[in-house]
């Protein structure tokens, strides 16, 4: 009928929705030898000039990762990963630290600025010689694997706080790192992980001292650059008691043929009465709209929530990818700590994405809030997979989980899994979940007023991710909201 | 000229024929109401006019503001000027009136070559039509008709008419599910649309809601044509005999 006739519109003029952010910027790389040993790992451990305790860290987990067998639990399908396929480091050209952005390679600042990098983070950016007043955010660029441009480190400084790439804080702050490391994550903690373990290239490292409130949003910018590079980005965040910090993360990707491998890790410990709010846009290239290309990426995200009131908000965008494999999780270990998890996830064209939460109660009065958002066009499979386990000691915990999934067209699908564990008789929790279609009448309703059909799309798959967007800070907001119509936009139109 | 002239119109659904013939002029200035019985055809006609999807025009033609409305894509109708006040509005969760209706606004702006309005501008404009309809700002703030009553919905959708200033407005059996308090509301809310540059065509089932809206014609759809037209007066003449003239037996 009618709808069906619509919907097959829809998901026709979604598949020819073309990425708008494909490029390459050429930027010689000085890479490491294709492939996967004990030799690269050493390779890349005295690239960066790490102590030694370090590096047997690294084999202790490449060995490790050898024993263990790629998980296969999730609902996705991508071909077999020839690990040794791969190249496991790259860096750009410049390896001294450029001192201010002048110093910093046009071309990268060019492909900031193509990415639309963005209004105000592109003034700060430009402002660092001049401007930088009242200064909201501070970007710790990652390109590639090696953070180049690292911008109002000294005012943070001032405050006793640390951001900086992890490979700086193993030589600026090698106690801070030895303490926290792989405590979160620990090295034998699942097959992904336990490669990035091994072959980290880099990331960001952010210490919040005690009582600290940081004065502005953090942000990395993470691209995948040079061709054929795994990415390994290593996150660690610290919150000292008291201390409060938001963080962002967001990321594009040139476009490309073959598929990329990405396994990320990222750990936040929030010590007593600490709070980290953990923003995330992830738009990297999904692949083509026959699902050739595309990122894959499976990360694992974890906070561990230590400290007595502690507080970890994860909130996530999640419209790139071909595989998305993630799910930041919670360890409420403190007395009356609180983690929460807000995401919008969407698939178009083949993407899969199979993401999520888990929320373990281990303290008393611990309480956790899930609000999952999932978008499905094309044809798409998006996954909500989500644990919530009250151990026995987490008197009166509670859990609210919400999981709202919308579809596009009829090639598409929806899955829930929540997984509910309680040993805990005063515990409680709730889950709810809807599945709903962009109705017919919705779009007419919007056509009829004015609105073009792919306007009305994007107006409504926001409206329906209303509850996350909020939750972004307003530096990510708009810019999120723009994702959410530019991923649909093909949607129709 | 005539705003909109409707010639020979029929239509099908689902391989039913619902309209049979529809003829009817509607020129600037004049208010025309439909009546009829339920299953005459009145909802269909005002959806083949919006342009929805599931109807098939099977003979004749429709000229609206000189243009072949029936070629036009539902929002290009929109923005040359056509407005339907649906009988059951639909709700947008989580997409504010305000959003919806400056997207809206500006949307049409854009068709027409117009500059958009920026967000203050908007705000300006939609807290004035608003209170015209003894709308608070939080209800203009509220996610699109969610979890508004029937009369809220239906001041929503007049609030909609009175922004977008359309030249021809449709009001799909507006008076359903509106007690008295509303329908007058409601209704003063349209009147201060009428206008020389302005058409509409009231489509309702009771005479009720043309005691506040007093049109200049009214006709009487049945079996997918229009069988009757004459004054205001024809409006109480159906009141009190019914349509059994035309065929057609039903409880009032």
């Amino acid at each position: 009928m009618a709808a069906t006739e619509q919907t097959i519109e829809q998901v026709k003029s979604l598949a020819e929705g073309k990425y708008k952010y494909g490029f390459f910027t050429d930027i010689e790389s000085e890479t490491a030898p294709k492939g996967l040993s004990e030799d690269i790992v050493r390779f890349i451990s005295a690239k960066k000039g790490e102590p030694e305790w370090l590096l047997e860290w690294r084999l202790k987990a490449y060995r490790h990762w050898l024993t263990m067998d790629e998980p296969d639990w999730a609902k996705l399908h991508y071909p077999p990963i020839d690990y040794q396929d791969s190249y496991y480091y790259s860096a750009p050209k410049t390896t001294a630290g450029p001192k201010s952005l002048d110093e910093v390679d046009p071309e990268l600042l060019k492909t900031y600025e193509k990415l639309g990098i963005p209004l105000k983070e592109q003034a700060i950016l430009a402002g660092v010689e001049g401007a930088g007043d009242s200064p909201s955010i501070a970007v710790d660029a990652v390109f590639d694997s090696v953070s180049v441009a690292t911008t109002f480190k000294k005012k943070l400084e001032e405050k006793g706080i640390v951001f900086c790439s992890i490979s700086e804080a193993v030589k600026t702050h090698p106690e801070l790192v030895r303490q926290y490391l792989g405590t979160v994550v620990p090295y034998s903690d699942n097959y992904f992980a336990t490669l990035n373990c091994a072959v980290f290239t880099d990331g960001s490292f952010v210490y919040i001292p005690k009582g600290v409130r940081c004065p502005m949003e953090l942000s990395t910018y993470f691209r995948i650059n040079a061709k054929n590079t795994g990415q390994f980005e290593r996150t660690l965040i610290i919150a000292d008691e008291g201390s409060y910090v938001s963080y962002l993360e967001g990321c594009t990707a040139p476009q490309r043929d073959e598929n990329q491998l990405h396994a990320a890790v990222v750990e936040l410990v929030a010590l007593d009465d600490a709070t980290i709010k953990y923003s995330t846009v992830q738009n990297w290239y999904p692949g083509d709209e026959n699902g050739k290309g595309g990122i894959y990426n499976f990360v694992t995200k974890r906070a561990a929530c230590r400290g007595r009131n502690s507080k970890v908000s994860w909130t996530q965008v999640e419209t790139g990818s071909a595989i998305t494999w993630k799910y930041p999780s919670c360890i409420l270990q403190g007395d009356n700590s609180v983690g929460e998890f807000y995401s919008v996830a969407i698939t178009n064209n083949m993407q899969q994405a199979d993401t999520g939460t888990k929320m373990i109660h281990i303290g008393k009065n611990t309480r956790s809030t899930i609000i999952s958002k999932g978008i499905s066009a094309g044809k798409a499979q998006n996954t909500y997979r989500g644990l919530v386990r009250i151990l026995p000691k987490a008197q009166n915990a509670r859990n609210f989980t919400q999981c709202d999934s919308l579809l596009i067209g009829d090639k598409c699908g929806a899955h829930t899994v929540p997984y509910i564990e309680s040993r805990n008789r005063t515990a409680r929790v709730e889950h709810e979940a809807t599945t709903a279609k962009i109705s017919e009448d919705q779009l007419f309703y919007c056509r009829q007023r004015g609105l073009k059909e792919e306007d009305a799309v994007g107006l409504i798959v926001n409206g329906f991710c209303k509850e996350v967007l909020k939750e972004l800070p307003m530096e990510f907001a708009v810019e999120a909201q723009k994702l959410v119509a530019i991923s649909l936009e093909g949607s129709v139109g | 000229m005539s705003l909109i002239e409707i010639k020979n119109l029929h239509a099908t659904v689902d391989g039913k024929a619902i309209l049979k013939g529809v003829d009817l002029t509607i020129n600037a200035g004049e208010v025309h109401a439909i009546m009829g019985p339920n299953g005459a055809g009145k909802s269909t006609l005002s959806y083949v006019l919006a342009g929805r999807e599931g109807y098939e025009i099977t003979e004749g033609s429709v000229t609206f503001d000189g243009q072949d409305l029936l070629s036009m894509e539902i929002e290009e109708r929109a923005a040359a000027g056509l407005f339907l006040a649906f009988q059951y509005p639909v709700e947008i969760p989580g997409v504010s009136n305000t959003t919806f209706l400056k997207e809206a606004l500006n949307a049409i702006r854009k068709t027409r070559g117009e500059t958009p309005l920026d967000a203050m501008q908007f705000l300006k404009l939609i807290r004035a039509k608003a209170k015209d309809l003894s709308m608070n700002d939080e209800m203009i703030k509220r996610a699109v008709n969610v979890g508004f009553s029937g009369g809220e919905k239906k001041r929503n959708e007049a609030l909609q008419m009175a922004v977008l200033q359309p030249k021809l407005a449709i009001l799909d059996e507006t008076d359903s599910g509106l007690d008295i308090d509303a329908l007058k509301i409601v209704a003063e809310g349209v009147n201060r649309l009428r206008g020389p540059e302005r058409g509409m065509l009231v489509i309702t089932h009771y005479q009720r809601l043309l005691d506040y809206i007093v049109p200049d014609v009214v006709h009487v759809l049945a079996n997918g044509r229009i069988v009757k037209s004459g004054g205001k007066e024809l409006a109480l003449e159906l009141e009190a005999k019914g349509y059994a003239e035309f065929g057609v037996t039903e409880a009032a």
